[in-house]
Formats: C-alpha cells, sequence, structure tokens
C-alpha cells in the first residue's frame, strides 16, 4: 500500500506541528483505500487531549505523568474520534489513519507509538526541529505488532 | 441471548471483513472472549500478552465507556451493540536520563 496526498495535505500536517510546537499535534486523514492504495482527501487537525493532563490520564494512564507531557505526548478523545468517523462515512470517505509531529525527534516511530498502534492505519509522523516542520514520514503496523513497516508516500497534483 | 460486536476498520482484515460479529455473551467479557475464540488473529490486537485489555483499547455499550460501567463484567442483554475503540495515542520517545 501506499499514500498518495497532494502538496497542500501535506503543507497543512507540516503547518499543524509548527504551529502547535513545541507540543506534540494530532489529527487524522480521511479518504478512500482501494485494495492497494489510500487516496487522502481530507486532513483533519484534533485537538492533543495531553493539554487536559487529568481527563487524559483518565481515559489512558500514563506511566509516569511527571515526564510524559502533552509536549512528548498525544492522544486523541475517542469520542471526537467516533465522531470525526461518523461524519466521514456520511461523506462516503473512511478513517485511512492519523498524523502527529515529533518535536525535536526524528519522524520515526516511537515503542510508545508501536505500543498504541493498530495495523493497517497510516501513521505518519512530523518531525518539527525549533518550530520548522523538516522531515514526514508514514508507517504502518505489521500483523504480529513487533515493528512498523514505512509506507511510501506520493505527493500528487491532486 | 446474542450480542452485535461492531469490528473497526483495520480489524475487520481479521474477521474475514465482516463489518460486525453477533455472540452469545451475559457479560463484556463473555463477548470479547467469543469474539477472539472465533476469530483468534485479533486477540493480540485488543490483549496483552498477559491476557488484560490494551490500555488503549476502549469498550463502549451503545454510547458509554464500559470503565465507566462495570468494566468486562458489565452485564449485556439481548441485542446489545459493543463497540470497540481506539484511543489513538503516541509520541516521542524519553529522553534517556542515563549518561
Amino acid at each position: 500500500m501506499a499514500l498518495n496526498l497532494n502538496e497542500s495535505q501535506l503543507e497543512q500536517i507540516r503547518q499543524h506541528g509548527a504551529r502547535d510546537y513545541p507540543s506534540e499535534c494530532c489529527g487524522v486523514i480521511l479518504g478512500r483505500a482501494d485494495g492497494e492504495n489510500k487516496e487522502v482527501r481530507e486532513v483533519v487537525p484534533l485537538k492533543n487531549l495531553r493539554h487536559d493532563a487529568r481527563r487524559a490520564q483518565e481515559l489512558l494512564p500514563l506511566d509516569d505523568p511527571g515526564r510524559e507531557t502533552e509536549k512528548n505526548r498525544f492522544l486523541i478523545d475517542p469520542l471526537e474520534q467516533l465522531r470525526v468517523e461518523k461524519d466521514a462515512r456520511a461523506r462516503g470517505l473512511e478513517v485511512l489513519g492519523y498524523y502527529h509531529s515529533h518535536p525535536d525527534h526524528p519522524a520515526r516511530p516511537s515503542n510508545y507509538d508501536r505500543e498504541h498502534a493498530w495495523p493497517w492505519y497510516s501513521y505518519l509522523i512530523v518531525s518539527v526541529e525549533k518550530g520548522e516542520p523538516k522531515d514526514l514520514t508514514s508507517w504502518v503496523l505489521t500483523d504480529d505488532r513487533s515493528r512498523f513497516d514505512p509506507e511510501d508516500v506520493n505527493v500528487l497534483n491532486l | 441471548m446474542p450480542v452485535r460486536v461492531i469490528i473497526p476498520t483495520p480489524l475487520r482484515q481479521y474477521t474475514g471483513k465482516k463489518e460486525y460479529v453477533e455472540v452469545e455473551a451475559k457479560t463484556v467479557a463473555e463477548a470479547l472472549a467469543g469474539l477472539t475464540t472465533q476469530y483468534s488473529d485479533l486477540r493480540r490486537h485488543l490483549y496483552t500478552d498477559d491476557g488484560k485489555l490494551r490500555s488503549f483499547v476502549n469498550i463502549y455499550l451503545g454510547e458509554e465507556d464500559i470503565r465507566f460501567l462495570q468494566k468486562e463484567q458489565t452485564p449485556l442483554h439481548d441485542q446489545d451493540v459493543l463497540s470497540i475503540v481506539p484511543s489513538i495515542a503516541g509520541g516521542t520517545a524519553l529522553r534517556c536520563i542515563c549518561s
């Protein structure tokens, strides 16, 4: 599978990463999958629920809340995600995956990313160094959950 | 007493593309056990190696998070609908504090 998106969608993700720096940003990508390719139609920015530490901790507890904050963790409210998914489905689109930023870290998935992933979804990561968006990569979890495989990202003139 | 479990898109590859599965169950735990017995490849994406529901996997009975009901012991009734919803989460590797 490869992920196809256009320059403006790519830029939306990169700029969201820059805007929310030094915190992590997150969002969902919607579109259509035909078995071989995923075609992105919309990029929807969502709130990083780690800004609301108490509610986030209730939903998905962190081992070390002293060191784990919105600057190195993101969480999407499952109710907001359900709402976006339902709304997308009504328009004939599906959730293809999610994006988030790694402030001052490489665009490579962490172990924490892997532990919280499901297969099939595309997990896009944009690295933001000192406020500047840099590399953008996409990853898919393997069936056995042991690692992420890189996914081709094609920037098309859609 | 059949209940319906809605399967999220990324996990349908393990249920023969089925969007939902009907199982006989009196509790949420029984429903998930029935589901993962029938479709064993689902198990590792819902449960940890020591058999606990993964922390990022949320189960909704109707629109209620079972965490705020009786968790996996939440009783089910005929025609109840369960949804499996991941908390999408991630982040960077924590900086090593060792030298």
